[in-house]
Parts: C-alpha cells; structure tokens; sequence
C-alpha cells in the first residue's frame, strides 16, 4: 500500500524539455519506454564537445584529437562500469537493434545451422525477433518461442524443456518487457542456457533505464541495450560481450578504425572493442551517453526503481478505479518495471492517444514493435504509459483525469 | 465539444451503418494498417453496373470505423466505374472533421479496401 505522497525523486527541473509548454499547459510525457528524455548534463555535454573539443578520434597525433578520444574512450569507461562491464568488452553500436544484429551476423553466421534452434520469447521487441527471423531463413535453423503465460510472465520449465531438445543453440529474451513491463529473470535464464551449452543475448533496452544492472552478476554470453532510453542521445547503444566470445568472433563492419593492417587481400583486426566498431565512431553520442549515466549514477539506480515502482504501484491503483479499463500484463508492480499497458473499454487505443494529447499527455499507442505478443495477447493494440526519473504523482493524476474525459466522450451519446 | 470526435462521429463508430458480412456477394477485399491495427473488409453485391448492397467489417480506432460508416451511405448505389475517381479528398471533405497527417490512413483505409474490391489495385493512396 503506498503511504508516501510525494515522489522519491524531483528531478523534473533538470530536464529543459519539461518546462515546454503545450497550448499554454505543462508538459505530461508518460513516453519513456519509446525514448527518455535528456537532462541538462547531456546536451551540454554534446554542445561542449562540438563547440570545443571537437576531432576525429584514435588517430590524431595533436592535442585536440587526443582530448576527444580521450572524451569518448573515458565515457566508454563509465558506460562499461555503470552496467558492470569490462571497458574491452563495452562495444558501442548505433543502438540495440544494430547490437542485436552484430551477433546475429558475426556470431550466427558461424555458429547456427540447419536443424539448430534460435530460441526467443512472446514477448520481444521486433529488433529481437527480425534478425533471428533472417538468420533463420539463411541457414535453415528452426526460430522458436517461450509462451507468455496470462500474467505476462514467462516459464522457466518450458525453457528446460527446449534446451532438453538439445538442439538450442542461442537463446536471446528481453531484460524487462516494452509492453507488459514484465522483468524476466534474466541471470537465472542464462545460467540455464549456458549449463545446456547454449549461448545466451539478453535485450536490455528497458532494463538499463531502469533497474540497476550488473551485466556481469547477470553473465550471459551478449547484453545488449540502447543510450536513448536511458537519458543519453539516439544514435548509439551497447553491446557487452564476453571476452572469449567476442575474440572468437569474425568482424561485424569492416572499414577504418576496426583493423590493425590492410593489406591488399587482406587484413588483420584490432582489438576489442574497436575491432567491432569500423568507421569514424559516434563520438559526440558516446560522449553523451558517458554525461548519462552519470546522471543516472548521481541519482543512484536503486533509488530510480524504487522511484519508478512507487509511480507504477499508484498508476495501477488508480487504474484500478476506471471501471472499463483494463491493465495488461503483471498484476502489480513488483513484478514490472514502469511500464503500464491497458484497454480502455470501447475505445480504440489510437483515439485513447489522441484524446489524451489534447490534455498534453503524450501516451503511446499501437504495436509497440511487438506484433507476434499482440496476437498473443489478442488485442490489435493497446495503449501504453511508461514512466522515466522526471514523472511525478502529479503525472499520473493527469493520465487518469485525462483517461476519465476520454471514458466520458465515448461513453456519452 | 471536440473538433474531431463530434457527435456524429461517435455516432457512427457506436452503431456503423452497412457493417457486417454479406453472403453471397461479387467483389471482395481486405486490408489493414499495420501501424495502429486497424482492419477492415468489405463484401459487395453488384446490380446493373452499380453497388447494390456492401458491408464493411473489421476493427480499428473510432475515426476508421466512423468514416467507413459514413462512405458507405455513399457507396450503395454508385455506378462501379465512378468509384476509382474518388479521392482521399473527397472523403476527408465527407466526414467533415480535421483529420491530421497521422489519422490521415485511418480515415482513407475503407477507400482503400473499395477500390481493391472493384479495381483490383491494393496500392492506392
């Protein structure tokens, strides 16, 4: 039972885009799991990279050009440490998706073939699924999927049962679920998958956001996560690695920066990370996303939970009042990070949005990038508020008068 | 009142006139807009050249149930070969309300689904 009336954070005054105004009314954005907003350390950390140390990175012999890498390999550090990984094996990428894809091709080229199994869940995100799918398709390996259970969860047993086959040879499964907010148990899965000699990737796309993650504790074989959900820029994401794995591994890309000779036939890689990483970096992004996470740090990943679960825990008891409205997915919030799917009784979710902009509440509706859990679940949609460090009780207050008005409209007539 | 979900509207997307199945008819056709999960189908029975009877059925948000609702008062009784010289134009100016670029598919998609019946080409707009 929630007994506390304000929010654990207060942090909405370091997020310039919160003081924007609508039609002369605050901004309400319950959109964080398409994308977070950024606090000031963010873009002034982008805006003072261009406007003073701005060059290309790893080859400059000048002093400017060693500042800038010395900018991007430092955020590298902290984004590896933040999420408990090795600087080496921290591999910045354009963002989840390309990440999900490096392993797909680079690893699942070589590793997957006809009769194997690529197993992935009802749940995922399609940049979860579609690389499995082309994989698939190329090497004739049969994609599989763990079942949603009605609650949103996934089962341990049917995992067993799948690697039991014997013919699993990667497992790949979302961290926290986009649409239900259902948070898996990420390292117990993966020790499953490695003691049945399989190899395991976990999406982390909402998890980093949100929870605090130790990629190592978690120690499956790929993690992958994106920098624009958790406060930093778009253009760039993660994909830790373990080292065995990644130096096994044949090259992603090639071009500059990943090799260490060129000759005319052929070449030789460099080291990780770059050896996964050609062309000129992400540099700014990377330099971003380091000003991320100490943010994130600053405030503590614990506290941002417990921030975001007291949020969910209130959204999902006044959720509870709108009699036509339906909450998708775990029951309560300690099962789900701060993510709410619903049904809004005789309203289609497309016209829940709309209704809702009209009162600045920018809610997602749709697919979510999750068509195959769609049809699981059996709904062509559904409406989807998600919650960032920014939101406040107030936040929720407004999703559910603004859902109250939008019962009205439909209800009357 | 809102501009968008006028009465009428509501109206329509509540109680949808010409919705449901018609067995037997001549033409057919179905579609859907992947980005919100509307879909929509309709049956067709075809008298002297002109569209004697329709139903549409499907799902989909208030503005794509209420504009196929309203069209096809339209549609009965129109000479098939006038159908594919209706525009997206025409039907926005019908259902009367401001439909913006993102709704703009919702509003279209019964068109859509009624010049793939009697055109064959599912590629418009």
């Amino acid at each position: 039972m929630e007994t506390t009336t304000t929010s654990l954070l207060d942090v909405r005054a370091d997020f310039p885009i919160m003081s924007r105004e609508i039609d002369g009314r605050p901004l309400v954005y319950l959109d964080s799991a398409a994308t977070s907003q950024k606090p000031t350390p963010v873009i002034e950390a982008m805006d003072r990279y261009y406007r003073h140390s701005n060059a290309n990175v790893h080859r400059g012999v000048y002093r400017l050009a060693q500042e800038a890498t010395d900018l991007f390999e430092g955020a590298r550090e902290r984004v590896a440490a933040f999420t408990g990984g090795q600087t080496e094996t921290t591999i910045f990428t354009r963002n989840a998706t390309e990440a999900i894809n490096l392993v797909a091709y680079a690893w699942g080229r070589e590793h997957v073939g006809p009769g194997d199994v690529v197993l992935i869940t009802q749940l995922e995100h399609h940049s979860n699924i579609v690389p499995w799918q082309l994989l698939c398709q190329e090497t004739g390996a049969e994609l599989r999927y763990l079942d949603v259970a009605d609650d949103g969860t996934l089962s341990l047993d049917q995992l067993d049962e799948e690697l039991a086959g014997g013919r699993v040879k990667l497992a790949a499964f979302a961290h926290v679920s986009n649409v239900l907010g259902t948070i898996n148990p990420v390292a117990e899965m993966a020790a499953r998958v490695r003691a049945a000699g399989a190899t395991s990737l976990v999406d982390g796309s909402q998890g980093v956001p949100q929870l605090p993650v130790d990629v190592g504790a978690i120690d499956a074989d790929f993690y992958a996560w994106t920098g624009h959900k958790a406060l930093g820029p778009t253009g760039i994401g993660v994909l830790h690695g373990r080292r065995e794995v990644l130096e096994a591994m044949r090259p992603f890309l090639g071009g500059g920066d990943m090799i260490r000779t060129v000759d005319f036939q052929e070449s030789t890689w460099n080291d990780l990370p770059w050896k996964f990483e050609a062309g000129t970096s992400m540099i700014a992004e990377g330099v971003g996303l380091g000003a991320a996470v100490d943010y994130l740090s600053g405030l503590g990943m614990e506290r941002v939970r417990a921030h975001e679960h007291q949020l969910t825990a209130y959204a999902l008891e006044r959720l509870a009042d709108i009699e036509t409205l339906r909450v998708i997915g775990p029951p309560d919030a300690d099962g789900r990070g701060g993510v709410i799917s619903f049904e809004l009784g005789g309203v289609h979710p497309h016209d829940v949005a709309e209704l809702l902009d009209r009162d600045n509440v920018c809610i997602r509706a749709g697919h979510h990038c999750a068509m195959p859990l769609m049809r699981r679940l059996g709904v062509p949609a559904t409406a989807r508020a998600s919650f960032g460090p920014y939101n406040t009780r107030a936040d929720v207050d407004a999703l559910v008068d603004s859902l109250g008005r939008a019962r009205d409209l439909f209800g009357e007539s | 009142m809102d501009d968008l979900y006028r009465d009428y509207i509501l109206e329509h997307y509540k109680r949808p006139r010409n919705f449901g199945e018609l067995l037997p008819h001549d033409l057919e056709a179905h579609d859907h807009n992947p980005l919100c999960g509307d879909e929509m189908g309709v049956h067709i029975r075809v008298e002297d050249g002109k569209i004697a009877e329709l139903r549409f059925h499907g799902q989909g948000c208030a503005i794509s149930q209420a504009a196929a609702s309203i069209a096809s008062e339209e549609y009965v009784g129109m000479p098939l070969d006038e159908l594919p010289a209706l525009d997206g134009d025409w039907l926005i100016e019908l259902l009367g309300i401001p439909i913006s670029a993102t709704r703009r598919k919702c509003a279209l998609l019964n068109l859509k689904v009624m010049r793939g019946a009697v055109t064959g080409d599912a590629s418009w707009p």
